[in-house]
């Protein structure tokens, strides 16, 4: 089995393979397929994340670098000297060690409830990792698990704007907003993201406003 | 390398914000040579903010360049002195701006004047209640300003940010539709007010329900095509959101980039310069007088700018900062409550109440511009704290944001944080909620105060600011007692559950909360309580004016960038028809 060979067909600039295999199956119990639409995993929510981790968020281009590096309160805040880059990378490698060493074979490996279960005690604390919290990564992981499935489909995630979908949010506005702001009816529209405008799947107006398409519906939900 | 010396100015100005820019325009209007240094890019907003990028929330709220880079330099914060502080390593509760246009660039144009008690807390305070109502380590003060004389320049704002609004209390005559609570108004704003949403109707009908007066509070996003006070059109709002943190693709926020800079441009005494960071302000040899100031600009070089007036313009944090580094003014020493520089930082308080229904659905995603409905039974002096046992207010709204994907899902309390169920109440609330939010004012304290970092360092090697900040009983109660009356309105509005956000009993820089970061160089009538007298001029050094956020001795409820674009027209006056002709002390 390839990298791509996955839902959907995805290459990776910064994860390696066993990174991969282990976000695949992390992110899809963060945000799970069900009745309601494709989970974390097929809304190409690991592409997101290699692809934040490979730019300038996943060396923290942008954040305080300096030391010295203490543990700090809870209100100081991220006191890691671990970039990103290194977190994903690190925790990874101790998860799958820790997995392997307490039920023979990587976290990707186990069955769905262990897996559960691990992540429920990772968000305690409760996974002994020997270089970092198993908390500290837990949540950064949900935090960019959150933003995969909920940015513009530019990002790698979010793909066929499942996110935006499940919430009825139509991404781009339209100046038709400018009358509407007073309405009581419940705007539905198909979602246009800046990727749509970007490759001209969506032209927009001269105003730089997208037209919508209206979503035709029987019944409330 | 020594540095290179320009040529002397006659006014050197430090940031591009709200201040920068305004007190820039009128100087330079008024024939003076005018320099504004700003750290951050230029952008084009005619070409680089348009429907190919702005709409992007992880771009701009999350990721975004238009914020001040970190790994040059931040803060350092901690709860208390007892404690190590440490780098604000990652943006988190606020966020300065870094590009010509400041902060304000990316504000949510909320445009609400501070209300005539605002200004006078403690003397009101102490008349109404007794001296001993005031907590005794709160470091509480009056501003020594005087409504009827700023009352002019926050019409001159107004009528230069284009304020949407209603009038409530017009030359002392209550006005149907405004609010009846705001002090005395010149005349009505030159924009129309907002239009009330589905949500701020019912909110409304709420709220009248109880007694309270609903308004819809004023905005600085255009309510109507507008043409200002400098001659620059503005264009109608027209609601797409992603106003807050994000730049206008319509230009329909005001800010200095909309609103002032396209005058300003034109101005043949101005010139910008972008990329340039200031390291100080240089005095002579008396320590008396500044001569202008030292800079690292875009190509590395130092560079040395002389001038006649300095203006400090920037962020809060940034014009204390100056001030230390440059050794102005004497540092507050927390220990004695002696010295001034840093003295009364203050934050913002604030929270929400989130009522969620089964039978209604809402469109969250039209909105931006302001467009809120408010009440102000709760702001300043309107109700009696005699028996509350607090000092100070908030005022509520529910406000139509455009509720972006990734921060605005809201849930109700009990949810689990992610998974199936997760999944489940994100797509069910995300359309059903209503929101009333709660802004809060802060008070001054002895122990919340900025210094300089004795261990960090920025990118130039210069010292941190250091921020020492913690809630205290007095807006911990006040925020109960909030909670307690917004959530009565909640009730009222029915709904089937009813959840909510509080800061919690500890400041935490982690999440954001609100860019109100106040003090640190505050204004007064008194030296040993105030690092500049009542036009901004530095007790110490009579050339030098600290403009903005960093003049406010504590946080009222209503945003701060109002009464700071209020204080550059006031300030920029008092330098053009009293300094110049006489420098020295205004006062």
């Amino acid at each position: 089995m390839t990298l791509s060979d996955n839902p959907i067909g995805a290459s990776y600039l910064y994860l390696m393979e066993p990174e991969v295999r282990f976000l695949e199956a992390a992110v899809e119990h963060l945000i799970p397929t069900d009745d309601l639409g494709p989970g974390a995993r097929d809304a190409g929510v690991v592409v997101y994340i290699d692809r934040q981790l490979a730019g300038s968020w996943g060396s923290h281009g942008r954040n305080y670098r300096g030391g010295p590096w203490l543990e700090g309160t809870p209100q100081q805040g991220y006191q890691s000297r671990f970039t990103p880059q290194e977190v994903y990378r690190i925790a990874i490698r101790e998860i799958d060690q820790h997995c392997k060493a307490a039920f023979d074979r990587p976290f990707a490996q186990l069955a769905r409830d262990v897996q559960l279960r691990l992540l429920e005690q990772m968000e305690k604390d409760e996974v002994a990792l020997p270089s970092l919290s198993s908390k500290f990564f837990f949540d950064l992981l949900w935090r960019n698990t959150d933003e995969g499935y909920f940015s513009d489909p530019l990002y790698g995630g979010n793909r066929g704007m499942v996110g935006w979908k499940l919430l009825g949010f139509p991404g781009l506005p339209t100046s038709e907003y400018r009358d509407l702001i007073t309405s009581s009816e419940p705007y539905r529209a198909e979602p246009v993201s800046v990727l749509d405008v970007q490759t001209g799947k969506v032209p927009v107006d001269a105003q730089g406003f997208p037209r919508h398409v209206m979503i035709k519906r029987d019944r409330e939900n | 390398m020594p540095a290179t010396k320009l040529k002397s100015v006659d006014v050197v100005v430090v940031g591009s914000g709200v201040v920068g820019s305004i007190m820039s325009m009128e100087l330079a209007n008024a024939g003076m040579s005018v320099v504004c240094l700003e750290r951050g890019k230029q952008f084009d907003i005619s070409t680089d903010f348009n429907a190919s990028n702005v709409y992007d929330e992880l771009k701009f709220d999350r990721h975004s360049d238009i914020f001040q880079n970190l790994a040059r330099d931040t803060l350092t914060f901690r709860n208390n002195g007892g404690q190590t502080a440490l780098p604000m390593r990652e943006m988190g509760a606020f966020k300065p701006g870094e590009m010509v246009g400041g902060t304000s660039a990316h504000w949510g144009a909320n445009a609400r004047r501070f209300l005539p008690h605002d200004f006078a807390m403690r003397s009101q305070i102490e008349q109404r209640y007794g001296k001993s109502f005031i907590p005794e380590d709160c470091n509480l003060q009056d501003w020594g300003l005087e409504w009827d004389e700023v009352e002019p320049y926050y019409d001159q704002f107004e009528n230069i940010f284009g304020v949407g609004g209603k009038a409530g209390n017009l030359g002392g005559e209550i006005q149907e539709g405004g609010n009846p609570h705001e002090g005395p108004r010149s005349r009505e704003y030159p924009n129309p007010p907002t239009r009330q949403t589905y949500q701020g109707e019912m909110f409304a009908k709420a709220a009248r329900s109880l007694g309270y007066v609903p308004f819809q509070g004023p905005t600085a996003a255009m309510t109507q095509d507008y043409r200002n006070l400098y001659r620059v059109q503005m264009l109608q709002c027209i609601h797409g959101g992603f106003c807050s943190s994000h730049v206008c693709s319509q230009g329909a926020k005001a800010n200095p980039l909309t609103a002032v800079l396209p005058a300003l441009m034109r101005q043949k005494t101005f010139e910008l310069r972008p990329l340039c960071n200031v390291l100080r302000i240089n005095k002579d040899s008396t320590g008396k007088k500044a001569t202008g100031v030292t800079y690292i600009d875009a190509r590395g070089n130092e560079i040395e700018q002389p001038a006649s007036i300095v203006i400090l313009g920037a962020y809060c944090f940034s014009n204390t900062r100056l001030l230390l580094l440059s050794g102005i003014g004497t540092p507050y020493d927390p220990r004695t409550g002696k010295g001034v520089v840093g003295r009364n930082y203050a934050y913002q308080q604030g929270g929400s109440v989130e009522i969620f229904f089964d039978d209604r659905e809402f469109n969250p995603f039209i909105g931006g511009g302001m467009v809120n409905t408010s009440i102000d039974e709760f702001n300043g002096d309107v109700i009696d704290r005699g028996p509350l046992g607090f000092i100070g207010g908030a005022y509520f709204d529910n406000s139509a944001r455009g509720a972006a994907p990734i921060k605005g899902k809201p849930v109700p309390p009990g949810t689990p944080r992610w998974g199936s169920e997760w999944k489940k109440a994100v797509a069910r609330n995300y359309r059903r909620t209503l929101n009333i939010a709660m802004h809060g004012t802060c008070l001054s304290y002895k122990q919340n105060y900025l210094d300089l970092d004795p261990t960090y360092k920025d990118a130039f090697g210069q010292p941190l600011l250091r921020m020492t900040f913690d809630w205290h009983q007095n807006e911990l109660r006040m925020m109960e007692y909030m909670t307690e009356r917004c959530t009565e309105i909640g009730r009222a509005l029915g709904g089937s559950r009813i959840g909510g956000k509080s800061k919690g009993t500890h400041f935490s820089i982690v999440g954001y909360q609100s860019t109100h970061n106040v003090g640190g160089a505050v204004m007064g009538d008194d030296p040993s309580t105030s690092v500049v007298n009542k036009y901004l001029q530095s007790w110490d050094v009579s050339n030098l004016f600290v403009v903005g956020g960093s003049a406010f001795p504590q946080q009222p409820a209503n945003g701060p960038t109002e009464t700071i674009g209020m204080l550059a027209c006031w300030a920029a006056d008092a330098i053009k028809e009293n300094y110049v002709r006489s420098p020295g002390s205004l006062v």
